[in-house]
């Protein structure tokens, strides 16, 4: 008996209030989204093949990247690990029972397919080709496509994200188990937690800028028109003010499964744990202070410049102390490559680059000659896809066993992890150097010397896409006929692993109390040993 | 939990029994764990509303500063008097709505269904005094993209509110601007507007459970949450009122 | 009951916030309404005088009429937050979610409005 088993239906998963069982809707829808997301994504890369614009048309190239850009980011990477890992796993590492407001979290979840649809139908009624960034006046003026559809999606969608938040920052508040101190608690949450106070604090703003533009396209209230007294950077900086913080809310939840894969798979507690959970809450702190590197060059005033390019420089730091400790993690610990190491592996690589091509673009002297290139596709892309969707598929073959009580097939899987490396750098490494070169992004056409680099990205984003294909496949397999998981297949500490493969309905038979510090293999290792002992 | 927690919650499931209110849901080990968490949880909402409500703040005080005479003459179209019995019903009523809560706590009916009457009644009251306020700016065409008139600000001898004031002529373009003051206006007052339509809508729930002893058990989770609303919305007000109406009177 | 010390006492846990419960009384509540009502009251009559300027450096001029409005606003918040929504007895957790909401709103108004106010400053 298992929260999978324990009522059957339609209805009793519709209407269900179990954490675990609206993790897997999420999940499933997620990977739907991806996987539209993905097919626009090639469509970017065909049309980029050759240099003129003779795939389609240049209006059609320009909905074909907004669709992509708003569907990765709202509707597969802000929740990809929160709503999917983190919704599953935070209430069993802290021993409880569910989430604090189960209700809210379905309704999280109707939240989000309610805007996915939306997304959908303006998509398949004309999509919009503002870019993901709406930027004004030619959101608000000078496009006649979806952009209200589209904008209330997003608003519905930032909804659902806030909900998720706030479930979890009270879950982790007020439902630890006895024993369960703040620093005996697994990075993991710290990193959700960090990520929940970003979505909470962040997300509204984005919503009253969804508001404004919808007010001045319907209306022609004229906050953002020149025209009529307004600044068209006042959208910017509301809508930035939030888009900021999006992104840690993407990365960290990632991080935090690196946190818990590093660990396990050199059997060995974090180096730093406490620098690591702090370094958390510092990246959600600072990414309030930094949304102006997005507007360098959009007219803010030499001295915001100064300040922003500055407060940047500040932000880097958490993540690089992140880096540091993970690898300190890894220094004499007994290191094996099972699949979720091999994805964690890419991300430490991918991360660090992607990081620090960062701080290049902070450094408000370069990006006024990097920003709106490919180099700022290409680092977004690093950080994203190289940091963020490694971590998100470290944390699935991670936890599966736990999730479905199956095994996935290693080899496949590693190499379907290796492919997906190889993909990637093959698909984005080209693109910083066409940034610095010069190519702009969001064209569908360019000067023909660029041709040789965008033949090597789009023949990596093909062994890419591979890549994603081999794991649906698989683990699809794995549920029917993948190997049986025990309890602890991975032998890792942590609360969910001490417990059935796949969980209870309400996850423990009894609530569990904490004893030992996170990360302790030692106390581990004495559970099997009394194990063993009282088998025997 | 403490300790104290743990040996009664090891011997109620060696007894087999656990025995909980029934307004206590399951997932939570006791009802004392429940009430902070929902009453947590609706301090994060409010956390929302606030910075929501912040984006339109900012964008206020931005045009405020660039179009200074024209948000003054615009908020000399509205009615001080008007605005000021707006923010007393607002006030008396967080003051019965605390009191509602009171009430709930010593599990006074009666009393308890007064209050959030009466608490349902000034905001209704709020509401009736905003539609009128809404009319007028209607009637006078200030309703930016509706046909909005620069008549009052070109000609302020033609306008009654504008001769009040004393207002002189403003210049064409500055007069264009007293558009972005009623966008302002409207977005900000019209937000506001509408979590009270929610507000008194909950309010009516509310008196009608009340009625039926729902709030009266020990459970006074749903009305101090709800309180907590309310004055959310109370203090929005509590600025709107100065920085939309009481721009310059002098 | 023995105390074990691997499990270290949970401050934040409800049980222990509970023995604190604090029920306001209604004299509060009543003295603080009147407070809002004068506040209110002071507010409408300064809107109606020039309290006059402060000029604190070159090219940098203090209006004391907005500061006052804003600054009674503040205070009527203050005590609505206080006392009608109990915070005064309310747990740190409450008191510092709140701090974090005013905290994160001062960023966004004060970092937005401080590019443009040094647009006007020009060039270096």
């Amino acid at each position: 008996m298992n929260f999978l088993s324990k009522e059957k239906g339609l209805l009793s998963w519709l209407l269900t209030g179990d954490h675990k069982r609206i993790a897997t809707l999420y999940l499933v829808s997620i990977t739907f989204f991806f996987f539209i997301g993905g097919a626009l994504a090639g469509l970017i890369r065909l049309e980029l093949l050759t240099p003129q614009s003779d795939l389609m048309a240049t209006d059609t190239y320009n909905k074909v990247f907004t669709m992509h850009g708003i569907i990765m980011i709202f509707f597969f990477l802000v929740p990809s690990v929160p709503a999917t890992l983190g919704n599953f796993f935070i209430p069993m590492m802290i021993g409880a029972k569910d989430l604090a407001l189960p209700k809210i979290n379905l309704l999280s979840w109707y939240l989000y397919m309610a805007a996915g649809c939306l997304g959908l139908y303006t998509m398949m009624t004309g999509g919009v080709d503002t870019g993901w960034t709406f930027t004004t006046p030619l959101s608000t003026h000078y496009v006649n496509t979806n952009v209200l559809t589209t904008g209330i999606a997003v608003f519905i969608a930032g909804f659902s994200s806030i909900f998720t938040g706030l479930n979890f920052i009270v879950t982790i508040h007020k439902m630890r188990a006895p024993g369960m101190t703040w620093f005996r608690l697994p990075l993991f949450v710290w990193s959700n937690y960090a990520a929940s106070i970003l979505m909470v604090l962040g997300t509204p703003v984005l919503a009253i800028a969804i508001v404004l533009v919808a007010l001045e396209r319907t209306i022609g209230i004229g906050v953002f028109d020149p025209t009529k007294g307004g600044d068209p950077l006042l959208f910017q900086h509301l809508f930035w003010f939030y888009s900021h913080p999006a992104v840690y809310i993407m990365i960290l939840p990632g991080m935090g499964v690196i946190s818990e894969t590093v660990s396990t798979f050199s059997r060995k507690r974090v180096f730093g744990y406490t620098a690591v959970a702090f370094s958390s809450v510092a990246i959600a702190v600072f990414g309030f202070f930094v949304w102006a590197h997005h507007m360098f060059i959009m007219g803010i005033s030499n001295y915001s410049t100064l300040i922003f390019s500055l407060l940047t420089m500040l932000v880097a730091v958490p993540s690089a102390i992140k880096i540091f400790n993970w690898s300190f993690t890894l220094y004499k610990g007994s290191i094996t490559f099972e699949t979720p190491m091999m994805y964690t592996f890419g991300f430490m690589g991918l991360f660090t680059i992607g990081g620090l091509t960062g701080v290049f673009l902070g450094t408000s002297g370069t990006d006024i000659h990097l920003t709106e290139t490919y180099f700022i596709v290409a680092h977004f892309h690093f950080v994203m896809v190289g940091g963020m969707l490694m971590a998100f598929l470290a944390g699935i073959h991670y936890w599966w066993p736990k999730m479905t009580g199956r095994m996935y097939p290693e080899k496949i899987s590693q190499l379907a992890a290796l492919v997906t490396f190889i993909g990637f750098n093959f698909t984005f490494f080209p693109q910083f150097i066409l940034g610095t070169l010069g190519m702009p992004r969001r064209y569908a056409a360019y000067p023909p010397e660029f041709q040789i680099l965008n033949v090597f990205s789009t023949a990596g984003a093909t062994i890419l896409g591979v890549g994603y294909l081999l794991p649906i496949l698989y683990l699809t397999w794995s549920l029917k006929y993948g190997e049986i998981a025990g309890n602890n297949p991975w032998q890792a500490t942590g609360l969910e692993w001490q417990t059935q493969s796949p969980p209870l309905t309400e996850n423990f038979p009894e609530i569990p109390i904490m004893d030992h510090e996170a990360y302790d293999y030692e106390w581990l290792d004495g559970q099997k040993e009394k194990e063993v002992a009282s088998v025997g | 939990m403490s300790d104290s927690q743990v040996q009664v919650l090891a011997e109620t499931a060696e007894a087999h029994e656990h025995v909980h209110p029934p307004y206590q849901r399951h997932h939570f080990e006791t009802y004392a764990q429940q009430n902070d968490a929902t009453n947590f949880a609706m301090w994060l909402f409010l956390l929302t509303e606030i910075m929501f409500f912040g984006g339109l703040f900012t964008a206020y005080l931005i045009f405020r500063n660039w179009y200074y005479p024209a948000f003054v003459s615009g908020s000399h179209q509205l009615n001080i008097p008007l605005g000021g019995l707006n923010t007393l019903l607002l006030i008396t009523s967080s003051f019965t709505m605390a009191m509602g809560v009171w009430c709930a706590e010593l599990r006074k009916k009666g009393a308890l269904v007064l209050c959030l009457t009466l608490t349902f009644v000034l905001g209704m009251g709020f509401l009736m005094v905003k539609t009128f306020e809404y009319k007028e700016k209607i009637e006078k065409h200030h309703v930016p993209g509706f046909h909005y008139s620069l008549q009052s600000f070109l000609a302020p001898e033609t306008d009654e509110a504008a001769m009040a004031a004393h207002d002189k002529p403003l210049p064409v373009d500055m007069a264009r601007h007293t558009e972005v003051y009623f966008s302002l206006y409207f977005a900000m007052t019209g937000m506001h507007a509408l979590h009270m339509i929610i507000g008194v809508s909950i309010l009516a729930f509310m008196i009608v459970r009340a009625q039926a002893g729902a709030y009266t058990t020990g459970h006074v989770t749903y009305v101090e949450n709800f309180g907590l609303y309310w004055h959310f919305v109370d203090i929005v007000w509590i600025f709107l009122f100065p920085l939309l109406y009481l721009i310059s009177r002098h | 009951m023995t105390e074990n010390p691997e499990i270290p006492i949970d401050h934040e846990s409800p049980e222990i916030h509970e023995r604190e419960h604090h029920i306001v009384s209604p004299r509060i509540y009543v003295i603080i309404l009147l407070a809002l009502l004068v506040g209110t009251a002071i507010t409408v009559w300064a809107s109606y005088v020039d309290l006059g300027e402060w000029h604190a450096a070159p090219g940098l001029v203090i209006f004391w009429n907005p500061i006052l409005a804003l600054a009674i606003a503040c205070t009527k918040a203050t005590l609505v937050v206080l006392f009608f929504m109990h915070v005064k007895y309310g747990t740190k957790l409450t008191k510092l979610t709140i701090g974090a909401g005013v905290f994160t709103f001062l960023i966004l108004v004060g970092m937005t409005l401080a590019d443009y106010f040094t647009r006007a400053w020009g060039r270096w």
